[in-house]
């Protein structure tokens, strides 16, 4: 038998199961936690912060952080709503995102979110960075315009000896997202869907398959993110 | 002491420009310039993206006619993917498109008469500016106004269904479309959008037949401005279908001199290049586009609705037909080369584009299942398309990677570079001649010319937000004897 635990999010009184982390417990009790790199909600990357909340009045990142018997945690209030908003219009300046001719718009986690938070214009100046398209694989191509480094393709697509098709190289700010190409060239249609589907932007694009979703069809066309846990 | 006197901004064009006209001494006209300012780089900005982003991509380039980009490049496309043109896409694939640029024409053409046209035609060139625009006629003629509105409402729910959104829709795709159209929608459109009895395919042809009317009444009672004013004989390009029917979605090129003459004989589009050049002049950024064989003084050609008439043999659907019929007795069967019935051709394809429509809605392929067809891949492709504002080609190359290495781009607008500047000569030459003083009707003369040609101002020069413009009188020898600044919203 698991152990469970009990703690408060936002005032409500939610069980946890030692463990699992607050956006697992949360998600179970009809919660959202907004969240970018997190895709399977047990082994997140951590690396993107969106789900920042306040556990006994500190932040942290409740994709990483276990629930504990007692912790009050605090995550829909005005402040740490802000602080999303700005980790989003963040990442919108330090890429190339140009949403109306990107095949993952309506499709994408990062414009859903900045939908969420409304976002109009970032308060940011855009950083306009020169980055490479990676097209050699026949399946599969890199848009590192778009990518926002949440390395769910690192960590999630794993050719059929389990050996990951995505790297990180370098580091910081010229930190980028690598494929190996001969690995690439040997994966089939079904790895090439995942890793599309993995990727929560639209730096991972299958080749050869764009815009064959009618507007009106896709995931966030009609629904909020976040709206299938919280209802 | 010769003068240049500048006009600008050219109002109630899409987009921006400006006009210089150079006076004499005496005031007489020597030139007359349509400037265009900025140029946007698209053609550059497509290179490295991958070819199937080209149709969604290309159609930003312009806010105003984004739905003739997105088939033109989806046309260039289809090549690149192994489909080929024509017959080689599914019909649903094939008449979807169609109906998407249909409804397209239907608004743009709509757009213009009521927005653009109807204020110069019902309140005159010398008409009080205030109540000569749009406005004007909403007060004035009520019923006509509203119909308007209705007219490219209804264009624009046949855009949103076929292509996903009213602007800048994704629904052509490589090798196809990515929606057929549901029972539910079809019927909206033949028995009326939202239930209302106003909005259906039946109301679109009555609507055109009244608009039409309206057009040729005014003519009768006003020949001598409307077959007058700035009309020069110049060739005709447009594309036809392989029969010679009008066709605005494909066929073949076809050129006519002004006598009537074929100068290009139904040249496969995939040829463009070997039958059209690109000239360059340094005081505009928007190229001119010439018959290679002709050379770029005398190849220079008109494109659009009236060279469309000019060019093909019949129109397809009987009213827009009996129509066409009338059109071409007035010039004998000859050429017609008076710019301002520009808008009676328009007028006519807007009737075509009804009828297209109702034909269309009514045809059971549209329900069809069988979207896209891929075929080998081939390096390069050309895609044409007959634009409200007429003939617009797109050229992709793409590498093994499947990357864009070259786009270019020759638009509608460009495509009449030539004749909008002999336009805007011809009315300089009719009203500012001899004139000591240069008036309002006189300014507004030139903007009527250049308005029958409905141009594109956003799209040729591929410009779009705040531009920058400057005004300048230069004398003979060159001096600038007063400038100008403002920046206007484009
Ligand atoms: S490519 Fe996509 S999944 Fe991989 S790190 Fe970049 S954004 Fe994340
Ligand atoms: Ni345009």
């Amino acid at each position: 038998m698991s152990e469970t635990v009990t703690l408060t999010i936002d005032g409500k009184d939610i069980s946890g199961i030692k463990g699992e982390t607050i956006v697992q417990a949360a998600k179970r009790a009809g919660i959202y936690i907004p969240t970018l790199c997190d895709f399977d909600g047990v082994t997140s990357p951590g690396t993107c912060r969106v789900c920042t909340v306040k556990v006994d009045g500190r932040a942290a990142a409740a994709c990483k952080t276990r629930v504990a018997e007692g912790a009050v945690v605090e995550c829909d209030t005005p402040e740490l709503n802000e602080l999303r908003k700005m980790l989003i219009e963040m990442l919108f300046v330090e890429g190339n995102h140009f949403c109306p001719a990107c095949e993952k718009s309506g499709n994408c986690d990062l414009q859903a979110l900045a939908y969420r938070f409304a976002m109009m214009a970032p308060r940011f100046d855009y950083e306009f960075p020169d980055r490479e398209i990676e097209a050699r694989p026949k399946k599969l191509m890199i848009d590192r315009n778009r990518c926002v480094l949440c390395q769910r393709c690192v960590q999630s697509i794993l050719t059929e000896n389990d050996e990951p098709l995505f790297t990180v190289s370098n580091r910081g700010n010229k930190a980028i997202i690598e494929i190996d190409v001969k690995k690439a060239d040997g994966i089939d249609d079904e790895l090439a869907q995942k890793a599309m589907d993995i990727c929560p932007v639209g730096a991972i694009i299958r080749k050869r398959k764009g815009f064959s979703e009618p507007i009106g069809t896709r995931k966030y066309d009609k629904t909020v993110i976040g709206s299938d846990i919280q209802g | 002491m010769g003068k240049k006197i500048t006009i600008e901004p050219v109002t109630r064009v899409e987009g921006h420009g400006k006009v210089t006209i150079h006076l004499d001494n005496d005031n007489t006209v020597t030139e007359s310039r349509l400037h265009i300012v900025e140029f946007r780089g698209f053609e550059r900005f497509v290179q490295g993206r991958p070819y199937w982003e080209a149709p969604v991509l290309v159609q930003r380039l312009c806010g105003i006619c984004p739905v003739s980009h997105h088939l033109a490049a989806a046309k260039a496309i289809d090549v690149i993917v192994g489909a080929g043109t024509g017959d080689g896409l599914t019909v649903t694939a094939d008449k979807m498109r169609r109906l998407m640029h249909y409804g397209q024409i239907f608004q743009s053409h709509a757009l213009h008469f009521f927005h653009l046209c109807s204020p110069d035609i019902l309140f005159g060139v010398d008409g009080d500016p205030a109540v000569r625009n749009v406005v004007g006629v909403a007060m004035e003629h009520k019923e006509l106004a509203v119909q308007g509105v209705l007219m490219r409402k209804y264009g624009q729910e046949i855009i949103a269904a076929t292509a996903g959104k009213k602007i800048h829709g994704t629904g052509a795709i490589p090798g196809g479309i990515n929606k057929n159209l549901s029972i539910e929608e079809r019927d909206a459109f033949l028995n009326g959008i939202e239930g209302n009895p106003q909005l259906t395919a039946d109301q679109m042809v009555d609507w055109s037949e009244t608009v039409l009317e309206f057009f040729k009444d005014y003519h009768r009672k006003n020949k001598d401005f409307i077959d007058g004013f700035a009309s020069f004989p110049s060739s005709h390009l447009s594309i036809v279908r392989e029969d010679g029917a009008l066709d605005l979605y494909h066929g073949v090129i076809r050129a006519v001199d002004a006598e009537g003459n074929r100068l290009i004989d139904d040249v496969d589009y995939q040829q463009y290049d070997t039958i059209i050049s690109e000239g360059v002049k340094k005081w505009s950024y928007m190229k001119f586009p010439y018959l290679t064989e002709l050379g770029p003084e005398k190849g220079w050609y008109r494109v659009g609705p009236l060279a469309r008439l000019n060019v093909c043999d019949f129109i397809d659907t009987p009213s827009a037909q009996r129509e066409f019929e009338e059109f071409r007795a007035y010039t004998k069967g000859k050429p017609n080369g008076m710019s301002m019935h520009y808008h009676w051709a328009r007028l006519i394809e807007i009737l075509h584009a009804a009828e297209k429509m109702r034909e269309l809605l009514q045809d059971p392929d549209l329900q069809g299942e069988d979207l896209v067809v891929q075929g080998r891949r081939q390096p390069s492709g050309v895609g044409v398309i007959e634009a409200p504002r007429g003939t617009l080609f797109h050229h992709y190359d793409v590498d093994q990677d499947d990357q864009i290495t070259m786009c270019n781009l020759i638009v509608s607008t460009t495509n009449n570079n030539e004749p909008m500047n002999a336009a805007v000569n011809g009315a300089a030459v009719s009203h500012i001649q001899g004139q000591p003083e240069i008036t309002e009707g006189m300014m507004n003369a030139v903007e009527v010319a250049i308005r029958a040609y409905d141009p594109c101002l956003s799209c040729a020069t591929h410009a779009v937000g705040k531009m920058p413009l400057e005004v300048s009188l230069v004398d003979r020898q060159g001096n600038t004897i007063a400038v100008k600044q403002s920046n206007m919203s484009v």
